[in-house]
Parts: structure tokens; C-alpha cells; sequence
């Protein structure tokens, strides 16, 4: 309730604030503002997805100077012409172009790892900040002026004051439009961007696309806030796009917090109304002019990310109680599930497997074969290359020879996406859950494939219908594992026992046939391995495949039907758990010996 | 155009490129060994050229007092730690490096009149002042940090950057200083004649990469800190601090960032953010390297610079956008002759 | 244990990774001169062990004994500097560096300290491995899986260690390698190293070591002098989940 109860009031705050404040706090409020819409997309891109952005700043430029050209250009050609004068033509214009610059950069840059995007956003925010003081028909260094102030029902927003209505209306439609996204199929794949890529790729999310799609939509909450800015000051230069102004949202999304949706609101406030105060005091009191607060931005950013490096958002929340307003179970319609193949079908065959990295012999003609209602264990001693076996018939990597079938199709050199729509699903020997993230928000990423709704209504909440039946059922698994007490806790604070459990409930969330199971009782105590030997043979019952990875051997010979042992990447010994543990081979292979 | 116009600017070309290329390689080397992407490079560069103006001009260069303040910082944090370790026998070493040395420093420049100094008393003085707040920035800013993201310390990067070029500024004001040339010397090679100052400039270049090569290949120092970079828990093992090799590399970037400062002040005006853009530029060309090959990176810094005086020359306006678009089909082509590794941490 | 000094003494250590305890309470003596092994199946936390003694990990709780000095929370600089390496499973070599130079950085630390004799180390360590001799000059990353052993075991002696920590020397290698590798194992002993020997191979350690320990779910199960346990049921147990089923 403490919550709402703020949030109402810092609404109520804003609703006022044009009949009592000064011209003075009125635009510090409408920059404010501005800014927050660009930091927004920054929390969205760094703080959730993980990427970084310096060039902000530059989508901005383009979103201001694409309105301002087409707001008080003369004589345009024929076609163009229809689209001059109006301010929305300019915004939708800035849109379009905004979105095109973005998507190409992103599509060129968003394919290289970590540190490539960022530095690519301080060249081309260098790049787009010359070309604007270096066009001519943008005026050159010098700016454009006279463009046409915003016309609303009727109402010119001439000064601040009116205009600030705009900027508000903006902030928090944008603060809706984000959260509304972050609470969806699509948002729980994008913040499974940060450190959950693989995870993510196998429950068959295309992390690629939703790197895209943030990046598209940071660059065009820049845009917006630039087609405002422009139509607020009516007068643009190349200077409020530059890199320096682009490092600064990065700061506001960072100090605010960058992993909160109200933490770019924060920054934004604290970064603009200190940059006003130091910009006043400096001067004076060293003595001379200059923009000597980048010195103190500078050092208070080291200082945040030393000792604060989530930001200023998560300290304040500590002083509101938590709201146990989303503790309910969810309820909804079942979800469409797959036949389920017949007891004794042979769903996985893999035929003379050979895996090669340089010289070395990974998997060397590796065969094997899992049926529908039947637990079959792969083991074998360190090293032996079980997990590139696993990694092969998953698709996390590709066989150099041999075949792998999947229900009769050949999957060899799909990639793990498309061998999870084909009903496959499975777990990691290093769990891999998203900690920040509730029991059941990791457990619904399991049902990624069995949503179609995207970015777009996600953000309008039009999907709510599918939502609530990809929750329940998500529910419905996280109950069938035996969680139900934990639901709402967030997954980093389960144990390791639990944290594994959680990993299978996610991926049956997919409603797969064949379950892959990657060591799942290691580093499990007695009574968890019991409950989960117990949970699959269960799941055995029910008809599933599964295919277990498995180096506790005591585990494995109390639940497996058939056994596979491997050692330097061969198979030396396949049967019957009682056979193969009697087998002096592979007795040799787990105790080693010199002679 | 015609040819002899093209040997002229093939020359500032080749000139400016030298620089690229010893900052190229700076930005390699402290990447592989610390993970930082090193944007306050070009501070050391307008650091070591501006210092260098100021004792030609009588004056007290401002990074004196960014030495001396930098080092009762690091003296309080170090010694505060040692404290709480019980690592008492640390304190002289500290006292010395941090609060001694700068001490030193200081009575130097006002007891001993550096106007009057040779020009090479001056340069050494130049950068007896400012390489030693390399590792001093690596021990404030990074070393909390060593076990964070690329990303996060590359935003410290930045951070230090911004903090370093708004002191440059309170330090050396607005205006920009070009220092007088090493020599006046020129030579005419037919065509085209080739100033003193280029050929020092890339003679000096030259020497310092074959100081650097000497350094990583012959000496067990320079041995030390490509182990790092290969494998750092290997590194470890054998006693190799990663403290240690993060204060060497930085403090050779200094050396590299605040001597090629003083190559460049003779041919074109500096002024307090100018390196930057010079920093940038040797980005440029460690990115064609991938951050990992030095002689694909300084290939590339020379690249940039013959791009940057040709396009000079045919669009002056849009030198910087055309520079710096180079990198977008750079990042292209490394994206696709790379093999991307998922990083999932 | 016979009355030897001790070298290393590790006594209750604890360490977490998060929530998850991977060691509990565990104990471990190591004599002068003596091999001491710790086997145990595969996430017993043996390399966990090892890595906390070294300094890589920190632990919650016990106490670390070297020459009888408390070590507390020490850094890997500071084991190094004291007369401990550690050979990782890893090997951690430095691939696109000469053997040469990967010996030569095997004494880095005994150069800081002033030591200039890594010639004459080099030269004992080649006498040890003479194919190493051979391969001076090629690039790390070049040399086959025993050659990297080799290459791991010789670097770490130049330091020339008081007390050798190995994780895990024969995995992956074939057999005839792993001979060749426990062959220098006991030779070094002979030398006067003493050395912490973890294994997942029990039986090849259980004949080079003189006391041994069973490590199971990050407890010691079991302890020994290693004649003993070659043929107690209990390991046999222990690695093939024998006692769950009777």
C-alpha cells in the first residue's frame, strides 16, 4: 500500500506543481523530464538488457533536428512538401528516420560482443554531432530557430508552463509503455539478456531480436525526447547532442539506478539539478568559467559504481516496505499442449556422433538412443565428454560427424531455438537462472515458444489474456515440481537443491516429450536427490523421455532403465544399470589405475 | 590533386598516423592486461603537451597539483588499508612513491626554474610529472573494480575521462598551446620536402615501439604482463599480482599518452580536450586489431591517419565524420571474421 | 600420522559459494616430504579445497597452517612469495608464449625476491623432463596433453616450491602419460617436495601417496595411510554409489 500511496502522491506532486512553482523550477521540471525519457531507454538497454549506449544523445539530435527542418523548411520538393509544417508530420518523420539509423547501427553492431556496442555509440555520436554542425540546410554550427510551437486541441504550448503538461504526459506514458513491457512474455526474454543468453537461446527466445527491439526502442525514446525539445525551445544547435550530453544519460541511468524504470526519473532529477547548482557554484569558487561540473560528475560516477553500483533507486526503496500485492497464484485457461508420442517410440537417436575441436577427438562415433517413458543415463569419469555429447544433441553446438534425429527428423545442425520448438527441453549443469527474477517469472521463460504476442502489444498490455494463461501455467509447473511455497521468492535466494528443481520446472514449462537433464543431483543432499528421483520417475510415468547426464553414480542406478558409459570421448559400455555397474571396464574407467 | 600534393598530405598522414599507432598500442596493451578500455588515453596526451607549454611559458603546469593531490589520495587510501591489515612494513614504500616523489617533484619545478631547462630537461620534467598518475588513476579508479564487467569499467573509463578533461580545463584554461619545433631542420627528397619535426615524430614512434618490443619480449617485467593478459589465474599463480601488472600498464600507457603529446605539440595547436579526439582515433585503429594484435593495430592507426589528411583535403568540414565512420564497416568486418563467443557472464 | 613436521595444516575450513556450502569442516595435514592425496568423486569439492588453500577462494570459517604460521584470508601473491603452487586442473599456461619463457615465469616471484639462479633451476627442471628440453622454443599452445602437464609441472618448480598443490595431474591423459606423470610425482617426493595431490584417479594415487583422504559432498569421509585404503570397500563405494544399493 506504502507504494501506492507514493506514487499517488508524487503524481499528485506533478499534477500541481505548474500552479506553484517559479518560471525557473518549471524548466528545470520540463528538462528534467526531457531527460528522464531519454534515461528511460538507457535503464531499458543497460540496466535491464545489459548493453550501453554513449550515442543517445544523437538519436536525440535526429529526433530535434528531422522536426525542425521539416517544421520551418521552404520550398520542399513536391512530395515532401505535404509533410512540412506540422509538428507531427516532424514527429513521425524523426520516427521513421530515428528507427531506420537505429536499427541499421544496432543490426551492425549489436552482433559483436560486449564492449563493441558502446564504443561504436561514442564513434557514430561523434560522427552524427560533426555532420549536424556541418549541413548546411541544418544551419551549420549555428542552429536552426523559428520552429513553430506545438499546437494541442487547439491550445498553443507557447511557454513552459503549458508545455510542461506535455513533457509530464510524456514521461509517464513512456514509464507506462516500459514497465507494461517488462511485465510480459517479451520483457522476461529481454532481461534474460543480462547473463541468461544461453539459457534464454535454448528455451527457444531469440535474444538477437530482442537486443533489436530495445535498442530500437531506447533510440526512440531519444527521438521523442528530441522532437520535444525542439518544439520546447524552438531553436536548435548541434550542442545539446553531442558526446558529452551522451555520457551524461548514460550517468543519469547509472546513479539513478539503471535497473529500475523510476531510477531513470531519479537520476535525471539529481543529475539536472546538480549540473544547475554546480553550474552556478564552480565558477565562483574556482575562479573561472567552464563546465567544471563534468569534474564532479566524474568523480561521483567512480564513486557510484565502487561502492553503489545498482544506484540510487534500490537505497531509497529500502525505506518503503515491500507491497505483497502480487502474491496470488495465477489463474488462468490451460495452454495448448503437444501430443504426447507413445510410451516405448524412439524420440532421440544419435548415430555415429564424432566431435572435433583442432586435434582433439571430443566424440568419437557416439551412438545412442532415448524412448518415450524410459530414463536413460549417460555417464562416465571428468572428461569424458559427455557434455559435448549433450551440447551436440541439444544444439548449443553442431557434430562435426554423424547424425542426430529427433522424432524422426534430423536436427544435426539446428541450433538450440529450433530444437526447442521441436519439444525438447532442457537443464544446466551450472544452473542458470535470472536471480533478480521470481520463482515463477523463470519458470514462465520455459513457456517462451508457447506465446505468439510481441513487443508491441505487450507494451499496450493487449496480451493480458495469453499472459495469464502463460502464468498459470507456469504456476501449474512450479506446484507439479513442488515449489508452490517458494513462487514468489526470487530464484537467487533459493537453495542449490531447489535452484535445480526450479531449472526442470522451467523447462517442462515448454511442454516438451524429451527432457536433458545435465547433472541434475549434483551437489544435491540425500533427501533432495530421493525427491528428485522421485519427481522423475513420475514425469516417466506420464511418458516423457529423459536423458540424464549424470556423475553420481549411486543417483543414476536407482532410476535409469538403460545406462551409457563413456570414457576418452567413446562409448565402452551401454545395459542395464546392474550389468554396467558390475563391468570391470568400467570399474577401471571411475578408479583409474598405473598398472 | 596532383602527385606532389598527395606526397604532402601522405606525409601528415604518416605523421599523424605515427601517434595513432603508439597510442594504438597503449590501448591494446592495458585492455589485454586490465579489461579497461582506455578513453582517458588522449588526456595524456594534452596532459604531456600542455605541461610542456607551461614550463616554456615560466608558468606552474596545473598537473604539479593534480600530482601532489593525486598522491595524498592514494597515500590515505593505501595507508588506510595497510592499517587494517596489520601490513605496516607497506607504509614507506607508500609514503615514498605518493606523497615523497611528488614532493620532489614540486621543489624541482619551483627551486630549479624549468623555462631554462634544454628542451630536453623540460620533456623529461614533463613527463616526470605526469606518467606517474597513470598508475595512480589505475589505483583509485580501476583497482576496486578489477573483478567488474568490460562494461562497467569501461564507464569508469569514461567517468575518469570527463573528470580529467574539466581539470585540464581548470588547470590550462581555454586557450590551446603549440609548443616550438624540435627542429627546423627540413629535407628536400625531390618532390616534396619533409620537415624536421616529421622526421621526429616517426623516428621517435619508431624507437619507442622497438622499446616497447625490447621490453615485452627480453625482459622478465614485460614477460610478466602478456602472461597476464593471457591468462590472468595463470599469472596469479606464479606470483604475479594483478595490482602489479594493472599499475605497469597504465603507467606505460602515461608514458606512451604524454610523450606522444609532446611529439604532436610542435604541429598542430592543443588545447585541453583536444586529446580526445587523438585518443579516439588510436581507437580506431586497435579496434581494425581487434584490441588484441599490435602490429594489425598499428596498421590500422596509420589508416586512419592517411584517411583523416586525404579526406582533409577533398572535405575538410567532414574529416571527423568520415574518420569515425570508418569504424561502423570496421566493427562489420571484425564481426564477421571473429567467431563470436557468447559472453553469458 | 609418524612424527614428521608439518608443512600445511588445514583445520575445519568452510567454504560457500553463495547459499551452497561446498566445503564443511574439512581437515588436512601434509607432512615434510610426504605425498598426501585426497580423492573422492567428481563435485566432492577437492578443487575447492585446493583453490581456498591457495588463496583463489576465500573461506567463511578454519584455519590455514603454513609452517606453523596463520595465514588468514592471504592473497595468491602472498602463498606464492611463501613457497606454495599450485598446478590447476587448467594447467593455466601461457599458450602463445615459449616454454622457455613459461619456465622463466615460473621463477617470477624468486626474481622479485632477488634471485637470479633461474638458469641453473631451468636446467634441473629439464633433467626432470628432458622433452621439454627439446621443445624450448615452441609456443605452449603447441605441445600435447602430457607435454602441457610436463610444461605445468615443471613451471610451478622453478619456484622451487616448499609444498606443491596438484589438481587433478592425470585427467584426460592417456595412460601411458599418466604412468610417466606419477613417476615424477614420486621422484619429486624424492626430492624433498611435499606435495597435496588431489585425484580423481584413486587407485594410481593411493600408490604414489603416503596418507590419504576420501572426500565426499565436501566432508571428509574418510582418512588413511594409503596402504589401508587401496583396498577398503568404502572408496570402491564411494565412486560407484555401491552403497546406496546393498
Amino acid at each position: 500500500m506504502a507504494r501506492r500511496l507514493l506514487l499517488a502522491g508524487f503524481l499528485g506532486l506533478l499534477l500541481i506543481s505548474p500552479l506553484v512553482a517559479s518560471e525557473f523550477h518549471i524548466t528545470l521540471l520540463n528538462y528534467i523530464g526531457l531527460y528522464a525519457i531519454v534515461a528511460l531507454g538507457l535503464v531499458l538497454l543497460t540496466g535491464v538488457g545489459g548493453l550501453t549506449s554513449f550515442g543517445q544523445a544523437a538519436f536525440v539530435g535526429l529526433g530535434a533536428y528531422t522536426t525542425a527542418y521539416l517544421s520551418t523548411a521552404q520550398g520542399l520538393p513536391g512530395w515532401a512538401s505535404m509533410l512540412g509544417g506540422s509538428p507531427w508530420l516532424g514527429l513521425l518523420a524523426g520516427l521513421l528516420v530515428t528507427g531506420l539509423v537505429a536499427y541499421l547501427l544496432g543490426l551492425l553492431t549489436l552482433r559483436l560482443s560486449g564492449h563493441y556496442l558502446p564504443l561504436g555509440t561514442i564513434a557514430w555520436g561523434i560522427s552524427l554531432y560533426f555532420l549536424f554542425g556541418n549541413l548546411e540546410f541544418l544551419g551549420g554550427h549555428t542552429g536552426m530557430s523559428g520552429i513553430p510551437a506545438l499546437s494541442l486541441f487547439g491550445v498553443e504550448l507557447r511557454d513552459g508552463r503549458k508545455f510542461y503538461y506535455m513533457v509530464w504526459a510524456t514521461v509517464l506514458g513512456a514509464v507506462w509503455l516500459t514497465q507494461n513491457l517488462l511485465n510480459s512474455r517479451e520483457g522476461r526474454a529481454i532481461r534474460a539478456l543480462k547473463g541468461g543468453v544461453v539459457m534464454a537461446e535454448a528455451m527457444g527466445v531469440d535474444t538477437a531480436r530482442s537486443k533489436v527491439v530495445i535498442f530500437l526502442i531506447a533510440a526512440l525514446f531519444a527521438c521523442v525526447s528530441g522532437w520535444l525539445y525542439a518544439h520546447l525551445q524552438r531553436f536548435v544547435n548541434p550542442t545539446p547532442f553531442g558526446l558529452h550530453i551522451g555520457i551524461e544519460y548514460l550517468f543519469m541511468a547509472v546513479v539513478g539506478g539503471a535497473a529500475h524504470v523510476w531510477g531513470a526519473l531519479i537520476g535525471a532529477g539529481v543529475i539536472t539539478v546538480l549540473k544547475q547548482w554546480l553550474q552556478d557554484w564552480l565558477p565562483k569558487l574556482l575562479g573561472a568559467s567552464g563546465n567544471f561540473e563534468m569534474i564532479v560528475f566524474g568523480v561521483m560516477m567512480i564513486f557510484v559504481l565502487q561502492r553503489a553500483r545498482d544506484g540510487l533507486w534500490p537505497i531509497l526503496t529500502r525505506f518503503v516496505p515491500l507491497s505483497d500485492a502480487k502474491r496470488e497464484v495465477p489463474i488462468g485457461d490451460a495452454l495448448p499442449k503437444k501430443p504426447v508420442p507413445e510410451s516405448g517410440k524412439v524420440l532421440l537417436e544419435a548415430r555415429n556422433v564424432f566431435k572435433r575441436f583442432g586435434g582433439l577427438v571430443a566424440n568419437n562415433n557416439m551412438c545412442l538412443s532415448v524412448k518415450a517413458g524410459e530414463v536413460m543415463a549417460l555417464i562416465g569419469p571428468n572428461g569424458a565428454g559427455k557434455s559435448t555429447m549433450f551440447n551436440c544433441v541439444s544444439g548449443v553446438d553442431s557434430a562435426s560427424e554423424g547424425e542426430v534425429l529427433f522424432r524422426g527428423e534430423a536436427v544435426t545442425n539446428l541450433n538450440s531455438r529450433q530444437i526447442a520448438r521441436l519439444g525438447m527441453s532442457r537443464t544446466f549443469q551450472h544452473v542458470r537462472l535470472l536471480p533478480t527474477m521470481t520463482v515463477l517469472e523463470n519458470v514462465a521463460i520455459g513457456g517462451h515458444l508457447r506465446g505468439s504476442q510481441g513487443v508491441l502489444s505487450a507494451m499496450l498490455h493487449l496480451e493480458r489474456g495469453e499472459e495469464a494463461r502463460l502464468l498459470a501455467e507456469a504456476a501449474r509447473q512450479v506446484e507439479r515440481v513442488g515449489l508452490r511455497d517458494s513462487m514468489f521468492d526470487l530464484a537467487g535466494s533459493l537453495a542449490l537443491g531447489q535452484q535445480r528443481t526450479l531449472e526442470i520446472a522451467r523447462a517442462l514449462c515448454a511442454d516438451p516429450c524429451l527432457l536433458l537433464l545435465d547433472e541434475p543431483a549434483a551437489g544435491l543432499r540425500y533427501m533432495e536427490k530421493q525427491a528428485l528421483a522421485e519427481l522423475l520417475r513420475k514425469l516417466r510415468g506420464e511418458g516423457m523421455g529423459i536423458l540424464l547426464v549424470e556423475h553420481d553414480m549411486d543417483f543414476v542406478m536407482g532410476l535409469a532403465d538403460r545406462v551409457v558409459v563413456m570414457e576418452f570421448g567413446e562409448k565402452i559400455a551401454e545395459g542395464l544399470p546392474d550389468e554396467v555397474q558390475r563391468d570391470p571396464v568400467v570399474l577401471e574407467a571411475y578408479l583409474g589405475g598405473v598398472d | 590533386m596532383d602527385l606532389q600534393i598527395a606526397l604532402l598530405l601522405g606525409q601528415d598522414g604518416i605523421t599523424n598516423g605515427a601517434i595513432y599507432a603508439l597510442l594504438a598500442l597503449a590501448l591494446v596493451l592495458v585492455f589485454a592486461v586490465t579489461r579497461v578500455i582506455f578513453i582517458p588515453q588522449g588526456e595524456f596526451v594534452a596532459f604531456g603537451a600542455l605541461t610542456l607549454a607551461s614550463f616554456q611559458a615560466g608558468k606552474t603546469p596545473g598537473t604539479l597539483w593534480l600530482l601532489i593531490g593525486a598522491g595524498v589520495v592514494v597515500a590515505l587510501v593505501d595507508i588506510t588499508q595497510a592499517l587494517r591489515s596489520g601490513a605496516l612494513r607497506r607504509i614507506p614504500r607508500i609514503v615514498g612513491w605518493n606523497l615523497v616523489y611528488p614532493a620532489a617533484a614540486a621543489a624541482t619545478v619551483f627551486l630549479l626554474k624549468p623555462g631554462e631547462f634544454p628542451l630536453v630537461g623540460q620533456i623529461v620534467l614533463a613527463l616526470v610529472l605526469v606518467v606517474p598518475l597513470g598508475p595512480m588513476m589505475y589505483r583509485l579508479a580501476f583497482q576496486p573494480l578489477a573483478e567488474a564487467s568490460v562494461l562497467v569499467l569501461l564507464i569508469v573509463a569514461v567517468a575518469v575521462h570527463l573528470a580529467l578533461v574539466g581539470l585540464g580545463l581548470l588547470f590550462f584554461g581555454a586557450e590551446g598551446s603549440r609548443t616550438p619545433s624540435f627542429s627546423d631542420a627540413s629535407f628536400n627528397l625531390g618532390l616534396v620536402t619533409v620537415s624536421g619535426q616529421t622526421v621526429w615524430v616517426v623516428s621517435a614512434s619508431l624507437l619507442l615501439i622497438v622499446v616497447l618490443f625490447v621490453f615485452f619480449e627480453r625482459t622478465i617485467y614485460g614477460k610478466a604482463l602478456r602472461a597476464t593478459a593471457m591468462n590472468r589465474t595463470g599469472a596469479r599463480l606464479m606470483g604475479i599480482s594483478t595490482v602489479m601488472a594493472g599499475k605497469l600498464s597504465f603507467l606505460l600507457a602515461a608514458l606512451i599518452g604524454a610523450f606522444s603529446g609532446i611529439l604532436i605539440a610542435p604541429i598542430t595547436t592543443v588545447y585541453y580536450d583536444t586529446g580526445f579526439l587523438i585518443g579516439l582515433k588510436g581507437f580506431v585503429g586497435a579496434i581494425v586489431g581487434g584490441l588484441t594484435s599490435y602490429p594489425v593495430a598499428a596498421a590500422g592507426a596509420i589508416l586512419v591517419g592517411l584517411l583523416e589528411a586525404f579526406s582533409s583535403f577533398w572535405a575538410s568540414a567532414f574529416k571527423e565524420v568520415i574518420v569515425f565512420t570508418l569504424i561502423i564497416p570496421v566493427l562489420v568486418w571484425r564481426s564477421l571474421t571473429t567467431r563470436h563467443v557468447e559472453e553469458d557472464e | 600420522m609418524t612424527q614428521v613436521k608439518t608443512v600445511l595444516e588445514v583445520e575445519d575450513l568452510c567454504v560457500s559459494y553463495g547459499k551452497v556450502e561446498a566445503l564443511h569442516r574439512v581437515s588436512v595435514k601434509v607432512g615434510e616430504g610426504q605425498i598426501v592425496t585426497v580423492i573422492g568423486p567428481n563435485g566432492a569439492g577437492k578443487t575447492t579445497m585446493l583453490c581456498s588453500i591457495m588463496g583463489l577462494l576465500p573461506h567463511s570459517r578454519g584455519a590455514i597452517r603454513f609452517l606453523g604460521d596463520e595465514l588468514g584470508q592471504a592473497e595468491v601473491e602472498q602463498m606464492v612469495a611463501l613457497g606454495i603452487t599450485l598446478v590447476p586442473e587448467s594447467r593455466a599456461l601461457f599458450g602463445e608464449m615459449s616454454v622457455g619463457d613459461n619456465l622463466l615465469l615460473g621463477a617470477f616471484m624468486r626474481h622479485r625476491a632477488g634471485h637470479r639462479d633461474h638458469e641453473r633451476s631451468m636446467e634441473d627442471v629439464f633433467q626432470i623432463f628432458p622433452r621439454l628440453k627439446e621443445r624450448r622454443a615452441q609456443h605452449a599452445g603447441t605441445l600435447s596433453g602430457g607435454e602441457r602437464q610436463m610444461l605445468a609441472l615443471a613451471r610451478a618448480l622453478m619456484a622451487k616450491p616448499k609444498l606443491l598443490l596438484l589438481d587433478e595431474p592425470s585427467l584426460g591423459l592417456a595412460p601411458l602419460i599418466v604412468k610417466e606423470i606419477f613417476r615424477v610425482i614420486a621422484d619429486l617426493k624424492k626430492r624433498g617436495v611435499s606435495i597435496l595431490l588431489v585425484e580423481q584417479n584413486a587407485r594410481a594415487a593411493l600408490q604414489v601417496a603416503d596418507y590419504a583422504y576420501v572426500l565426499e559432498t565436501g566432508e571428509v569421509a574418510l582418512e588413511g595411510a594409503s596402504e589401508q585404503l587401496i583396498d577398503d570397500p568404502k572408496v570402491v563405494e564411494s565412486y560407484l554409489g555401491l552403497g546406496g544399493r546393498k
